[in-house]
């Protein structure tokens, strides 16, 4: 069965001693072939996933699957899994041929096959020709493509990328993030990508998962978690937002900032409190007569592409805008937004309940349409 | 202006250099030129290369190589482990702590441990074994020899290993290796530098032991070592004693060139 879950994570819990547990109870699948990011801030368990699938270390509890077979007692060295390792971990008394060699000599391949297929990982990284190369002689950027291609030589099933990218300049990142991405897609392996960094989980993945404090935020493509963030934490984490206090009043109305809008979300309680959040560039700035709300210009900070204009409304509510338009400090302006620009967050809200709201509430709509 | 500086600061220690290394061995090498009756001669090095000196060399050279080999056997497990547990550099001290007892005390324990009454004759006895003769003898000398040097093994061993990137071993056993194939292509490849030094600083004094040899072997076993003593202190052939001395230095000055740490980088 070829789209049988690649790896299966039931119920995985990790601890360290007496300490609070590192994974907590997290469950999940990831199909074959597929690019995934598991993103979250530091010292939320990227990487003891990582090291979980990979079998350097055992779950606490829970069961690990790869292939549909229950891998919680093979060890790491009988996995079809291979690391590129946070730090690279390439070895320093071994030249980049023999970096790339390591693994298949331990399978004891044939000279001329270990040879070959070296030649071959290594013009698959472009960096043909840099075989007889001292580790210690390479740059950051072609370390990076020397661990990728001790891991991809061995043709494994999972390849797993501890932050490959965090030790590079913004440039070569944005370079590598293509090349990783195209990479991907050549060898239609499954990529589990981690990374700290949102834009390039944004701009990279099939399918993310947001972590925080060992358990699972949220899981979806891309647009999914940026266009409806589940709760505060991840609205926070990927990319900026306003995040508000509001009311619920029915479907489709929403108050907030002692106004009444109407909305897309529904499925709430009647009255019911809940957070909204609007993402700075679905802000467009107004005369005042013509805004939604009107603000007051507080500070303005030139970011490259766009402003970031910080204002303050009435209430004092703080509002942060991206824009392309220059306004002066001190100015009152009207802000404008869309209904879809409006996102409702129900308090507290676990993934699973969302999923189940939003189903529910779909059918409905299905129904009511019909 | 800052080289200036920097050299009067490297005055204090060329002068120990020069008072302390280079004119001792100078001195060394102008004795070995002296007969008995304070004459230039050739006739100490024509000496040397007579059977009864070769032999002895070859003698120090193989129980110098033997208290090596079981110096580097235990060391490296302990060392290995050492690094493994919780309060490392504690434990580090309390085996480093007996190498700063004098030697001969720990010569003369010895002697009451492995004496005729002592206690591992004693056990020995409990064991129904029954005595056996202990002192003077090759095991007794190499024992006690390993015990004392064990410490200057294990602390540069230690030191590699703890250096040591621990996230090569994960990738190591990423890439398909057991625990002994990690072991043999990167723990051991990397931590190469520390068993040398450590070799060095066990090999190099071996060669030249002369109090255990009298004391544990009971004269035994007769080491360059010994012969320079009873040179100086017996038979008063100050310039026999020098010429051992000279290949003892020129053995030592090779050494230490063929066991040179190619200093290399660990990520
Ligand atoms: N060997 C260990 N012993 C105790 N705690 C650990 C160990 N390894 C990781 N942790 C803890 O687990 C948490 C998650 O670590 P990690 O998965 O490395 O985070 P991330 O990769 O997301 O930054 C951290 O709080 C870290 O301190
Ligand atoms: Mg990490």
């Amino acid at each position: 069965m070829s789209n049988q879950a690649i790896i299966r994570f039931e119920k995985v819990t990790k601890q360290y001693d007496e300490d609070p547990p590192v994974l907590n109870d997290v469950s999940f699948e990831m199909e074959r072939g597929r690019f995934y990011t598991l993103l979250g801030p530091s010292g939320c368990g990227k990487t003891t996933i990582l090291r979980l699938i990979a079998g350097l270390i055992e779950p606490t509890s829970g069961k690990i699957y790869i292939d549909g077979k229950l891998v919680n007692d093979v060890p790491a060295n009988k996995r079809q899994v291979n690391t590129v390792f946070q730090d690279y971990a390439l070895f320093p008394h071994l030249n980049v041929f023999e970096n790339v060699a390591f693994g298949l000599r331990i399978k004891k391949l044939k000279k001329e096959e270990i040879k070959q297929k070296v030649r071959e990982a290594l013009r698959f990284v472009n960096l043909e020709g840099y075989e007889n190369r001292e580790i210690k002689e390479m740059s950051g950027g072609q370390r990076q493509r020397v661990a990728i291609a001790r891991a991809i030589v061995n043709e494994p099933e999972v390849l797993l990328l501890d932050e490959p990218l965090s030790a590079l300049d913004l440039k070569l990142r944005t370079e590598m993030q293509y090349e990783l991405r195209e990479l991907q897609q050549r060898l239609g392996i499954t990529f589990v990508f981690v990374t700290h960094d949102q834009e390039e989980a944004l701009a990279m993945s099939d399918e993310i998962f947001v972590l925080n404090n060992g358990v699972i935020q949220q899981r979806g493509t891309p647009t999914d978690i940026y266009d409806e963030p589940i709760n505060r934490f991840v609205a926070n984490f990927i990319g900026e937002s306003n995040i508000l206090k509001g009311r619920m009043i029915q479907d489709y109305l929403v108050e907030f900032a002692g106004k009444q809008f109407t909305c897309v979300d529904g499925g709430f309680n009647p009255n019911e409190t809940v957070e909204i959040v609007i993402r700075p560039e679905d802000l467009e700035i107004t005369p005042p007569e013509k805004g939604k709300i009107q603000v007051k210009v507080d500070s303005q900070l030139f970011r490259g592409v766009h402003y970031e204009i910080c204002c303050y409304d009435q209430q004092g509510t703080e509002w942060i805008i991206h824009t392309t338009k220059k306004v002066n400090v001190g100015d009152d302006i009207g802000l404008y937004f869309e209904p879809e620009a409006i996102h409702v967050m129900r308090i507290g809200e676990t993934e699973e309940e969302f999923d189940a709201r939003l189903e529910a509430y779909h059918e409905q709509g299905v129904a009511n349409e019909g | 202006m800052k080289v200036r500086g920097r050299n009067i600061f490297l005055i204090p220690y060329m002068l120990w250099i020069i008072i302390f290394v280079i004119s001792p061995i100078l001195l060394v090498v102008y004795y070995s030129f002296l007969d008995l009756d304070g004459n230039f001669t050739l006739s100490n090095y024509q000496t040397f290369f007579t059977p009864v000196y070769l032999k002895m060399t070859l003698n120090s050279f193989w129980y110098a190589f033997l208290i090596t080999a079981f110096s580097l056997l235990i060391a490296y497990p302990t060392a290995y482990l050492l690094t493994k547990t919780k309060y490392k550099q504690l434990w580090l001290l309390l085996i480093i702590l007996p190498s700063w007892i004098n030697l001969l005390l720990k010569a003369y324990a010895f002697l009451g441990i492995f004496g005729t009454y002592g206690f591992a004759n004693a056990m020995l006895e409990v064991f129904g074994i029954g005595k056996k003769q202990i002192l003077f003898t090759d095991f007794s000398f190499i024992f006690v020899s390993v015990y004392i040097f064990i410490p200057f093994m294990i602390l540069p061993i230690f030191n590699a290993i703890d250096k040591l990137n621990p996230s090569l071993i994960d990738a190591s056993r990423d890439l398909g290796s057991s625990a002994w194939m990690t072991f043999r292509r990167v723990v051991f490849p990397l931590t190469i530098d520390g068993v040398k030094s450590g070799c060095q600083v066990v090999f190099i004094p071996a060669l030249s032991l002369f109090m255990l040899t009298r004391l544990i072997a009971g004269n035994r076993v007769i080491t360059l070592g010994t012969a320079v003593e009873q040179h100086f202190l017996v038979t008063q052939n100050w310039g026999m004693g020098a010429t051992i001395a000279v290949f003892l230095i020129i053995i030592m000055v090779l050494i230490m060139f063929l066991t040179g740490n190619r200093k290399r980088g660990v990520l």
